[in-house]
């Protein structure tokens, strides 16, 4: 009978692993091809920054940025940053606001409009500023004469610095408010919260954490955008040339242990937001986990 | 307090939610609204608490005509259908969060805050949860802080939006239990939205079966079991 077949010995069964693991030699591979990625796009370039900044020693690189140039560069950076991620701040949360909590006709295209920054390249971004506000344009001509040029000037690069940070904020506000929905809010008004109540304890508790992370990445883009800074500050050693220029013009002048101490202050900063962000994640880690959705 | 829903109507652009429909709530009843989803019954809620305004016709409160108040002068208790409990606050700062959000005026001191919370946990039956937060709570006892969230505005009346569709089976009779008990001690006209024909049947006074944003009959349970006035309210609560 076919029955002494089947029964008789079963297959070995091969060493047991969940449906969705891969074999142990796939493992390996994937692990390996993540850590040579990171080593090479990340690691690599992190440390050649600071080896290039110390390569004449440490006195050589604090001394280039005690320079008139660096320490004037360094100056703006922080002051555009400072202007610019608030305000983006304010847009932002005014955006993710409108788009998630009415429902309206060109709902679609305005997300697309707030996601243009991403898909423009900076470069047309800064031309069409210089474009508008130009002293050869009607508006920048009339705004010359009144001595409150926009075009290589700090409100020109604001200007640019605004524009191309505009979605970091509303981008990760969007999602989360979506997700969240408006059944919180509305609970608050029949407990009779005034709207602005209603925003102040409800709205924005909910959404700090992703409101955290949306500025901290505009202040990291706002610090090193080069490309539309670079058209409308018309590159003028110690009044519009951010760090992200003073590094490019000192590098191409073949001033390397500048170029690199100026660049490695530049990514310090960032390194510095990445560890608060971190910080503050891990003491804050109970409550991210209670305000998750219940 | 005697409500009365005086031909309104709702249109969601094209769609109508709701055709004219009349509607008289006798003070202190606790009135089921019965129908299956896309009846209609959430709208006429929302428009009672003020979440949404008719497209025409008029509410009357005790009378007087409401259809222009805001959802804050309505003083509406609400219980969402997931709860919206506030996740970022703990179950003490749920309660106390209407009688904080009063103007300075009217706001009663800290110490008369805490005095109310702390009553109104007794009377849901969880007096020791006031500094959880809501994702530390089980579905039922979320469904009872929400109830005493609701209470704690000292509202005109109180509505509940499918208060036991989230639950299982068991807990919600013993829910369905308390909510009664509430209406009783509280005297409130309450509304409560339910698609389950039995959950209605028992618990409310006076029931509203509604379909396709009209209202098919209202009547006691007894009454709508006894003499169904459609073939739609006869399939509906045999089914």
């Amino acid at each position: 009978m076919s029955d002494a077949t089947t029964l008789a010995a079963p297959p070995r069964p091969r060493a047991f692993r969940a449906a969705t693991e891969e074999s142990p030699a796939v493992r390996r591979g994937l692990i390996l091809i993540a850590v040579a990625g990171l080593a090479i796009l990340v690691f690599a370039p992190l440390i050649v920054v600071f080896a290039e900044a110390l390569a004449k020693g440490a006195v050589a690189a604090v001394k280039s940025l005690q320079s008139k140039d660096a320490l004037s560069a360094i100056r703006l950076t922080l002051l555009i940053a400072a202007i610019s991620v608030p305000l983006n701040a304010v847009f932002g949360i005014a955006a993710a606001w409108f788009i998630t909590k009415f429902d309206f006709r060109g709902k679609a295209f305005l997300i697309t409009l707030i996601d243009l920054p991403f898909s423009v390249s900076p470069v047309v971004a800064g031309l069409c500023i210089v474009f508008m506000f130009g002293a050869n344009s009607l508006a920048g001509g009339w705004l010359v004469a009144q001595g409150f040029p926009i075009v290589f000037a700090l409100p020109g690069i604001v200007l640019a610095t605004v524009f191309v940070t505009f979605p970091f904020v509303a981008r990760e506000l969007i999602p989360v408010m979506i997700e969240q929905g408006r059944a919180e809010e509305e609970a608050a008004l029949t407990l009779g919260a005034s709207g602005w109540r209603v925003f102040r304890t409800v709205t924005l508790p909910n959404i700090r954490w992703a409101l955290l992370y949306g500025v901290l990445l505009c202040n990291a883009r706002a610090m090193g955008e080069f490309g539309a800074v670079a058209v409308v500050s018309g590159k003028i050693r110690g009044q519009t040339a951010t760090m992200p220029i003073t590094i490019e013009m000192q590098y191409n002048e073949y001033l390397s242990v500048a170029a690199f101490s100026l660049a490695a202050v530049l990514t310090l900063l960032a390194l510095v937001t990445l560890l608060l962000k971190t910080i503050l994640e891990i003491r804050h880690a109970d409550e991210i986990a209670a305000t998750r959705r219940h | 307090m005697h409500i009365e829903i005086d031909e309104i109507s709702k249109q969601f652009g094209s769609t109508a939610a709701l055709t004219p429909v009349s509607l008289n709530l006798p003070s202190g009843a606790l009135v089921a609204l019965l129908g299956p989803s896309g009846s209609g019954k959430t709208t006429l809620l929302r428009i009672l608490g003020g979440l949404e305004y008719p497209t025409s016709g008029r509410i009357l409160f005790d009378g007087q005509d409401a259809t222009g108040l805001t959802v804050q002068q309505r003083r509406a208790g609400f219980v969402f259908q997931s709860y919206a409990l506030f996740r970022h606050m703990t179950v003490f700062e749920n309660i106390a969060y209407g009688l904080r959000a009063r103007p300075r005026a009217t706001r009663p001191p800290k110490a008369e805050i805490a005095r109310r919370v702390q009553k109104l946990l007794e009377l849901i039956q969880l007096p020791q949860i006031g500094a959880r937060y809501p994702n530390q709570l089980s579905g039922g006892q979320r469904q009872r802080v929400a109830l005493a969230r609701a209470l704690a505005i000292e509202p005109r009346m109180l509505l509940l939006d499918e208060p036991f569709g989230a639950l299982d089976a068991k807990v919600r009779k013993e829910l369905r239990q308390g909510l009664r008990d509430i209406h009783d001690e509280t005297g409130l006209t309450t509304v409560f939205v339910a698609h389950d024909q039995e959950e209605a049947m028992e618990l409310a006074d006076l029931v509203v079966v509604m379909s396709m944003g009209r209202i098919e009959q209202i009547g006691k349970p007894a009454d709508i079991r006894a003499r169904p006035a459609s073939d739609f309210v006869r399939n509906f609560i045999t089914a």
